[in-house]
């Protein structure tokens, strides 16, 4: 049991780890002089070097790789050259209000998503489980970024009843979250829908019926039960995606998050701070995914750490 | 005696395949009927039609099930619902998957209570660690906490014995209740089942293990491609088969009386209901079988001693039977 | 019975009309910026912000309207319409190929050519694709070349893990087996019993991407990563329309449904190929 906890962990550091290295070559030996960024076009050849030979930038590149993981390790991404101060600091600063955001998409997507995949089920073949099915279809094919301009045009712009872009109210949350949780919305809703079928077909439903318990108990209390253990689970998976996706959504609606702040630095090469925000959102996707399979666990009273 | 169930001309279908082909049984009160026969002959599906709780897709095409007197088939859903688990019980061949994974067993009998009687949680708990107890199984108030997949099979069968009876109905279906079970703890099973018994229960045996049939029913059903091929009291249809598919059923079990010719199962395979035979749908494995069994389809048919088959020969088979026992 | 096959009759019609819809969109793509050409530089202040179906000063029919410099928004469509085709088709031919390259020694040979190539897959896919295609579409610079680099360095996996996968299982079957007991070389196994197993899966995988890339390259073209600005991308004119939402709303909304429109038809042709099963895949692929 022990065994497994410290397999997973171990498993999640080497892919923290992996996505460290891609994230150091992609910016390392992409075209580009970073000294030259730092001192704009009057630098002569002269400051250009010493630059260079400050920033580590002439050593070999596994030296300088190695000296960049033991920084990352110390959370030392270095320093903004545009916004002055420390990369790191200028991330968790914006984090607050991206784990906001995405955790009302997460309720959207539960709250919205759940029902529909259930009343799907209950109507198996309908016209309502085929909309619900087109609908998620729909919704994972969908720009997102696009919708979400579509939404402020209708919301804001010509009913004038939502926020289009953060303006501290609590309002302005609901079209960038909505946003966020559309594709996810009737994908959860689809596997709810599939989860709940293949429930419905189980040897313990005819029990419970035999049982002469209701069919609302039926469903309620031993379908839904058991339809809910995959659901939470997936959640987390949801909610890693949630923070990918909210670089892009962020953007739309001008919300100042560790998305839209990772945007504006990789459009003004403040590679310092990208690559911090990219770490970050990393660790958030890696830890999820960690968390899901810990849950499933924690959740389904069949599965002990020893039958792994 | 009066009968407590009485099934007759049922018809059971699945779209176009009729998977009971007009099955008629009696259980008298506090009777216990086997039905026997091997997967596919329609025992399952029976036994669900007595409970009302046939898959969607199949439906009753004719019969009538009555209890006490009452068509079930007449009735509204909510009322055969009523009378689940009050009257008419179950218990299934499989408990680790007819019970629910991720309640805990405590719960599945006692919302029995809670639901249907609507007792408060902890009089309902209370209740159903008297059940579990009752069924001989040992620390119930703390096995009560455990989940189905923590329980042996035996006990889980236990557990489901005492779900079935909390209400304490009169008539309990047992669909192959020991199958799944090694032979020790079968024999437990059906003391357990036996002591019920004696109580007063009435019961339907499926199985598809003579021996289970033996030491349980009084009388017993054989089933055959949907329909029953013969009925009679356990002694007589076990000591004179009167027909073929019931002598051929006893040589091919190695717990039944008749276990000292040797195992030999029967010739052939069991039917494809889609492509049903002509004539007697067992004719193609039976050594009896003649030009008439090809085109003319027999009818159950009542023999001396008000036991009936389902046989052009029974006679013949019968006479065979005398020869062979002397 | 014929309730089921009413639905499947109903369900019948949407391949044929997504094929339609497709087909239509390739030819635009192709053809279109022949026919109605679109210069990025022109600007006609006159014709500023024209609602669909005006005239604009030169007699001409802008059935979609114009956009802040009096460009006609139909002709950017389509010429955005020819980048989103060729970006993503090219995407996964080039992540296709290396994809299928790589699945196929990692399924075929197993040992530690797998573990690397598999442990850098997952390497890879321990953040999301998107993110990687935003970094490395940054750090080289507005190109359609570049673009179509990020896109295929972040795609290839999804290829290799489903060829991997076929190839894995198609490896232990009885026919592999008498083959290398009859002697034949790595190279034709892998050409002659291997690679056609993997085929199908791939192909059903490359319609879904195709629909993905698309939607991957119009959000970097709206980021401002994407293509350059003097070529009009489906991402770019809804990055431009935004400015004037509340006056021109069609520059955003025109491109957003074509865009929309073509995947959606993709999403239900390779639902149709695929079954649309697995629906955690398509998450974990995202």
């Amino acid at each position: 049991m022990i065994g497994y906890l410290v397999r997973r962990l171990a498993q999640a550091v080497l892919l923290l780890f992996g996505a460290v290295t891609i994230v150091f070559l992609v910016l390392r030996v992409i075209p580009g002089d970073p000294a030259a960024l730092i001192l704009g076009s009057q630098a002569t050849a002269q400051e250009l070097a010493a630059k260079r030979d400050e920033m580590g930038l002439s050593d070999p590149l596994l030296a300088q790789y190695a000296r960049h993981l033991g920084e990352i390790v110390r959370l030392d991404f270095g320093d903004s050259w545009r916004l002055g101060g420390d990369a790191f600091a200028a991330v968790l600063d914006r984090l607050p209000a991206t784990i906001t955001l995405a955790g009302f998409a997460l309720l959207f997507t539960l709250a919205l998503g759940f029902p529909l995949g259930v009343y799907a089920a209950r109507h198996k073949g309908k016209l309502a489980d085929r909309a619900v099915s087109y609908f998620s279809l729909t919704g994972q094919a969908l720009p997102a970024f696009w919708v979400g301009i579509m939404l402020v045009l209708i919301f804001s712009r010509t009913l004038n009843i939502l926020p289009a872009t953060a303006d501290g109210s609590a309002l302005a949350l609901v079209l960038p979250a909505f946003t966020l949780a559309l594709p996810f919305l009737g994908w959860l809703a689809r596997l709810v829908r599939n989860g709940t079928l293949e429930e419905l077909g189980r040897d313990y439903v005819r029990t419970a019926r035999s049982k002469g318990l209701s069919e609302r108990v039926v469903f309620n209390i031993h379908v839904l039960r058991n339809t809910l253990t995959p659901v939470i689970t997936v959640l987390g998976l949801i909610l890693g995606n949630f923070i990918a996706d909210a670089v892009i959504i962020e953007q739309v609606f001008a919300w100042p998050g560790i998305g839209s702040l990772m945007i504006e630095s990789i459009q003004n090469r403040d590679y310092a701070v990208a690559e911090a925000a990219i770490i970050l959102i990393a660790v958030f996707y890696i830890g999820l995914n960690l968390v899901v399979d810990l849950l499933y666990f924690a959740l389904d009273p069949r599965v002990t750490l020893e039958t792994v | 005696m009066s009968a407590l169930l009485e099934v007759s001309g049922l018809q059971v279908a699945f779209g176009e395949l009729r998977a009971v082909r007009g099955v008629s049984l009696t259980v008298g009160k506090g009777q216990t009927l086997a039905v026997v026969g091997e997967s596919g002959s329609g025992k399952s599906i029976t036994s669900l039609a007595v409970m009302g709780l046939l898959p969607a897709q199949a439906r009753v095409v004719e019969g009538e099930i009555s209890l006490d007197g009452v068509n079930l088939l007449d009735l509204a859903p909510e009322e055969l619902r009523r009378l689940r688990g009050e009257e008419l019980a179950m218990i299934f061949q499989d408990p680790l998957s007819a019970l629910n994974p991720s309640l805990t067993v405590g719960y599945q009998i006692a919302e029995v209570f809670r639901r249907r009687r609507g007792a408060s949680r902890a009089v309902a708990t209370g209740r159903a660690v008297e059940a579990m107890a009752e069924v001989g199984i040992p620390d119930a108030a703390e096995r009560a906490k455990a989940y189905p997949h923590e329980f042996s099979g035996g006990m889980r069968q236990r557990v489901m014995i005492a779900m079935a009876l909390a209400l304490e109905p009169r008539l309990l279906i047992a669909d192959e209740p020991t199958t799944a079970l090694d032979v020790t703890v079968q024999a437990q099973i059906l003391r357990l089942l036996r002591e019920r018994q004696r109580a007063g229960l009435a019961m339907i045996i499926i199985s598809h293990d003579l021996g289970v049939v033996a030491r349980t029913a009084q009388s017993v059903v054989v089933m055959y491609a949907g329909q029953a091929v013969e009925s009679g009291t356990v002694a007589e249809v076990y000591g004179t088969p009167a027909h073929p598919y019931t002598l051929g059923l006893m040589a091919a079990s190695p717990s039944a009386r008749t276990g000292r010719r040797g195992i030999r199962p029967i010739d052939g395979n069991p039917p494809d209901l889609t492509a049903l035979p002509s004539g007697c749908a067992f004719h193609p494995r039976c050594p009896f079988a003649r030009e008439r069994c090809r085109t003319e389809t027999p009818a159950l048919r009542p023999l001396p001693s008000g036991r009936t088959s389902a046989c052009h020969f029974a006679e013949e088979v019968l006479a065979h039977d005398r020869a062979a026992g002397a | 019975m014929s309730e089921r096959s009413a639905v499947r009759r109903r369900l019948g019609v949407g391949p044929a009309v997504a094929a339609t819809v497709l087909g239509l969109f390739v030819l635009i793509a192709v053809l279109g910026p022949l026919l109605l050409p679109y210069d990025s530089v022109a600007t006609r202040v006159g014709d500023r912000l024209l609602p669909p179906f005006s005239t604009a000063s030169d007699g001409s029919f802008a059935l979609f309207g114009t956009d802040q410099n009096g460009r006609d928004v139909l002709r950017q469509v389509i010429a955005g319409s020819r980048v989103s085709l060729l970006v993503g088709i090219t995407v996964v031919v080039v992540g296709g190929l290396v994809g299928l390259v790589l699945g196929l020694v990692a399924g075929y040979y197993g040992g530690w050519l797998d573990a690397v190539i598999s442990r850098i897959g997952d390497m890879q896919l321990a953040f999301p694709s998107i993110l990687l295609a935003i970094l490395l579409a940054g750090a080289l610079g507005p190109s359609l070349t570049n673009v179509i680099v990020a896109l295929a360095v972040t795609r290839w996996v999804i290829f290799a893990r489903v060829v991997r996968g076929s190839a894995l299982t198609t490896r232990g079957r009885e026919f592999v087996e008498s083959a290398k007991v009859m002697g034949a070389s790595d190279l034709r196994i892998l050409v002659h019993y291997i690679l056609p197993s993997c085929v199908q899966p791939l192909m059903v995988a490359s319609t879904v991407q195709v629909g993905l890339t698309m939607v991957a390259e119009a959000a970097l073209s709206f980021l401002g990563l994407g293509v350059p600005l003097d070529q009009a991308s489906w991402g770019s004119t809804i990055a431009n329309g935004r400015d004037y939402l509340a006056s021109a709303w069609w520059i955003a909304a025109v491109p957003g449904i074509a865009l929309t429109l073509v995947v959606i038809c993709i999403g239900l042709l390779g639902d149709r190929a695929g079954d649309g099963s697995a629906p955690a895949k398509e998450v974990a692929a995202r």
